[in-house]
């Protein structure tokens, strides 16, 4: 920031972290370890097409369909593909259903482990030290503090991907949608839903 | 290695602070570092684990101070420096000044390092306790769960074991399981009520109890 009017035409001066990572992509463009155009390709299949929507559609289809349902809870990773959803980080994918007396909950308290195919790359938050710390040793508390309240009769049962599994949760289909469609559905899932840290 | 990146159970860090409406990604910086490390973890420069752990290396406060991506570059540059694919001093020239690097790996040994048996030693419902391990390099052990008595919910069947992948080439393969544990077990009287914390841990971390 500047207090100086001229300065006003220049562009604002890159952040250390920015310029370090200019650095080294020209560097890597240099010796040939990344391919022009690469960087953007990818960043934009997740800012456009691998994210929670991808999520929300699984979700609705199992609320719609019992069969699917079964399947997804049995071998996630198998019927998540039947929609056309797979690859890094999603390897491996576990579905976890909420019910009345059952909340489910994902943390990764080692890293930031997460289920880029069905929910996208993380939010901050789910990165973040607070979450990473608290999820597993407070979760009613910290739920509370994120906007869930749960009754003291619902058991929490927290997922921390420490391995190769990645973690979605089946939220529970809201009341009063039985005339929906199943797009109409999908477009009621959040990705906190999916995360655990809403209820729908 | 008992890093500030094991989080899991630490007090102190305050709320959890949500940006609404997140973008995919928020700058420049962060663009670039999850390209470049989307490039080259497919190629032979690292792994993920090898990745993870030079993550696990940084200096704590370094860790704790810097946004998530940070990290990322942060392990970024210590592998390629590490792998002799550039120097310090090619990336100071073009930063323009010093760039930090993580810390050097601790061990070169590996604590755990047998393939298991091609079947599961332990079953659903098998009560098992986390052995007390304290290795100086990578693992997926959160120090929350060690000594620590659970009962397996699956066995996901084998994988890498991060233990050795992280520091060698040689594929050493183990069976990996989902514990569940009682939050009173982890906890003791502070546990929040009702609850359970499910971990995915590898056989070697775990014996019968």
């Amino acid at each position: 920031m500047s207090d100086h009017d001229d300065d006003h035409h220049h562009p604002a001066p890159l952040s250390p972290v920015e310029v370090r990572a200019r650095a080294l992509e020209e560097l890597l463009k240099e010796k040939g370890l990344i391919q022009e155009g690469f960087i953007d390709a990818v960043v934009s299949a997740y800012e456009n097409d691998i994210g929670p929507m991808n999520g929300a559609r699984v979700v609705a289809r199992a609320w719609v369909d019992p069969a699917y349902k079964a399947r997804l809870l049995a071998d996630g990773t198998a019927a998540i593909a039947e929609l056309g959803f797979g690859g890094p980080e999603g390897e491996h994918l576990v579905v976890v259903e909420d019910t009345p007396t059952v909340h489910n909950v994902v943390v990764c308290t080692l890293c930031s482990c997460y289920p880029w195919p069905v929910l996208g790359l993380p939010p901050n938050w789910y990165k973040s030290p607070p979450y990473r710390a608290r999820m597993v040793r407070e979760p009613r508390t910290l739920l509370r503090e994120m906007g869930l309240d749960l009754p003291e009769s619902v058991e929490i049962r927290v997922w921390d991907s420490s391995a190769e599994v990645r973690y979605m949760v089946l939220p529970a289909r809201p009341a009063g949608t039985e005339g929906k469609s199943e797009a109409e559905l999908a477009a009621l899932v959040t990705r906190d839903a999916m995360i655990g840290t809403a209820r729908l | 290695m008992n890093g500030v990146h094991d989080l899991g159970g630490m007090d102190g860090f305050g709320s959890v602070e949500v940006e609404a409406n997140e973008p995919v990604v928020h700058d420049a910086s962060e663009r670039i570092v999850f390209g470049l490390v989307s490039a080259l973890s497919g190629q032979r420069v690292t792994n993920v684990h090898a990745f993870r752990h030079a993550i696990e290396r940084m200096d704590p406060a370094h860790y704790l101070r810097s946004p998530y991506y940070e990290h990322w570059l942060t392990a970024l540059a210590t592998l390629l420096v590490e792998k002799g694919l550039v120097t310090p001093a090619e990336i100071e020239a073009r930063a323009g000044g010093g760039v930090p690097l993580s810390q050097p790996v601790r061990t070169d040994t590996v604590v755990l390092s047998a393939s298991s048996a091609a079947e599961p030693r332990f079953a659903v419902g098998s009560a098992v306790v986390v052995r007390n391990l304290h290795p100086l390099g990578h693992t997926r052990c959160p120090r929350y769960v060690r000594g620590k008595r659970g009962v397996v919910t699956r066995a996901d069947g084998q994988f890498r074991l991060p233990d050795v992948a992280a520091h060698a080439d040689e594929r050493c393969k183990q069976h990996a399981y989902n514990v569940r544990f009682a939050a009173r077990e982890l906890w003791g009287d502070a546990a929040d009520g009702a609850a359970a914390v499910y971990v995915d841990l590898w056989e070697s971390y775990l014996e019968a109890p």
